[in-house]
């Protein structure tokens, strides 16, 4: 017993060694997209960049319609992913018995979030623009987005119900209250921030996407603001495609200056969601 | 006057457990009823049938009758499934093993029954504040910070105010299971001070944690075990002379 352990106090450091080594390996990549597109977009970030409108086939000007687009989907988004999918979420934490039919609805949810998100792209072409006509717009980019988003929003917010202690629902049962008062002013209130951080989370990744809005909303170059949810809409992930891959002598402050912006609408999304889980955490009764 | 009449009521789990095999008891208006045994003996199932809080656990038969005297001595059936189980909780208000709190201020723990039962008037939810913690005995160490968090109150003082929460609605009936369970000798004094003097109101169940904490509060006692109840009497008869050769086997500490 005594001789082995130089060796395993070295195997140790060893290991130890490698998992730090391996942790700063994964940060490092991070890091460097995020300082190269902040040191190479920087340049082109002027007011005149984010209001103003693109001109000479977009290698001037600003990305307003873009910037307007992206916003609006997530607006639209929200509206119908939303409702749907913490109803949802709330059903299946606090309704639904363990059957087959719920093993079935979880089991679609987990696969849904696995879908190619061209493949998202494909379905809302064919369903939203075409079979019920919605065209090219804003309503059916939102509505294909919406599917996509849905799976996370359901699964993170039922795993945030399913936190809640059930010795709080057990308790407000005795006390006479009915069980959707017990879900709406006790396990609602106390899900409320991993709801929430789900929500965040979820219209992140709408937000980043080109895929499912490349058949369904985007528009490759429009130089107005949408006016209705019926207009098609120019997007900041689709255009940063556009002018990446189409256009020919786009000047390349540009291009990062638009991944810079998207980078930072989405970073912003995720940096709240930290907030929101953070602070719920401190203040969080149990 | 009796509260609750049990015939032959019989209860099994879906994992085939049956809890409560054929228990046939009275249960007294204003005055305390101890319900004890070792673990495992239907005491805890008992109490959750009186208040219908075993709808919430998987329970896959019950059978026989409780009814519950409205106080006009008129019996309501407990069993039926056209009960309307949102009032009868109202009326019997519980107390659990560990004190929950519910994640909202000291006062809300109070007022929230009231509130989900539609009482608006702050008068009134402030005058059943007020009662409540003083019957509970614990008015004097929070009257100056009632909007403070409840999980800021220790355990003995957090047991209490679930105590008191559960006398807010004016209940008829108030069950215990092993409510000083988790407490320290003093906190459990205050409690089962604040026991005897409901008892004058209220008719009080309590499974108590210990065989003297039985002794100690019970007008009447019944003896489980295994799902069966062996004996029942006065609170000063049982423990003094018990009838059954189980119920003293566990009385004087030889199982449980």
């Amino acid at each position: 017993m005594n001789k082995p352990s130089l060796n395993r106090y070295l195997v140790q450091r060893f290991g130890y060694g490698l998992l730090v080594a391996v942790s700063i390996l994964t940060v490092i990549p991070i890091l460097w997209i995020v300082g190269y597109i902040l040191v190479q977009g920087a340049p082109a970030i002027s007011w005149e960049f984010l209001t103003g409108y693109p001109s000479n086939g977009m290698r001037e000007g600003g990305i307003l319609p873009a910037i307007v687009g992206t916003l609006y989907l997530a607006i639209g988004t929200a509206i119908f992913s939303v409702p749907l999918g913490i109803a949802a979420s709330i059903y299946l934490a606090e309704y639904a018995t363990e059957n087959q039919l719920t093993r079935l609805i979880r089991i679609a949810i987990i696969n849904l979030a696995g879908i190619p998100s061209v493949v998202y792209g494909l379905f809302g072409l064919g369903l939203f623009v075409l079979f019920l006509q919605f065209g090219t717009s804003i309503l059916a980019g939102s509505l294909t987005l919406s599917i996509m988003t849905l799976p996370v929003i359901i699964s993170t917010a039922e795993e945030a119900l399913r936190a809640v202690p059930q010795s709080f629902r057990v308790v407000s049962i005795s006390l006479g209250a009915t069980k959707w008062q017990t879900i709406r002013k006790i396990v609602l209130r106390e899900a409320q921030p991993g709801i929430l951080t789900g929500v965040i989370l979820g219209l992140e990744r709408a937000v980043g996407e080109t895929a499912p809005i490349l058949f369904t909303v985007a528009a490759f170059f429009l130089p107005r603001l949408p006016t209705s949810p019926m207009d098609e809409t120019m997007a900041l992930p689709y255009h940063l495609y556009v002018i990446s891959t189409q256009v020919p002598g786009m000047p390349i402050e540009i291009q990062y200056g638009t991944a810079l912006v998207l980078l930072t609408f989405v970073l912003s999304m995720h940096a709240l969601a930290t907030v929101i889980r953070s602070r719920a955490r401190a203040r969080r009764q149990w | 006057m009796v509260k609750y009449v049990i015939e032959n009521l019989y209860l099994r789990y879906s994992d085939e457990i049956e809890s409560l095999k054929g228990i046939n008891l009275e249960i007294s208006a204003r005055a305390i009823t101890v319900l004890f045994g070792p673990a495992g003996g239907g005491k805890s199932t008992l109490l959750r049938v009186l208040n219908r809080l075993k709808d919430l656990t998987d329970v896959a038969e019950i059978k026989g009758s409780v009814l519950m005297n409205d106080g006009h001595d008129h019996f309501i059936d407990i069993l039926s499934p056209q009960l309307d189980v949102v009032k009868l909780r109202r009326k019997v208000g519980m107390v659990f093993a560990r004190p929950i709190v519910l994640p909202l201020s000291i006062r809300g723990n109070l007022t929230y029954g009231l509130e989900m039962a539609g009482e608006r008037d702050p008068g009134i939810l402030e005058a059943a504040v007020e009662r409540s913690l003083k019957q509970a005995a614990l008015w004097d160490e929070v009257k100056d910070r009632l909007d403070d968090p409840a999980v800021r109150l220790s355990g003995g003082q957090q047991q209490r105010l679930c105590l008191a929460r559960s006398l807010a609605q004016e209940p008829e009936v108030i069950l215990l299971d092993e409510p000083t369970s988790g407490l320290d000798p003093i906190s459990t004094n205050k409690v089962e001070a604040s026991l005897f003097d409901l008892k004058e109101n209220y008719t009080i169940i309590l499974v108590p944690h210990s065989v003297q904490q039985a002794a100690r509060v019970a007008d009447y006692a019944a003896f489980f075990l295994q799902g069966e109840l062996i004996e029942t009497g006065r609170g000063g008869d049982l423990f003094v002379n018990p009838q059954n050769q189980r119920t003293e086997d566990y009385i004087t500490g030889r199982f449980g």
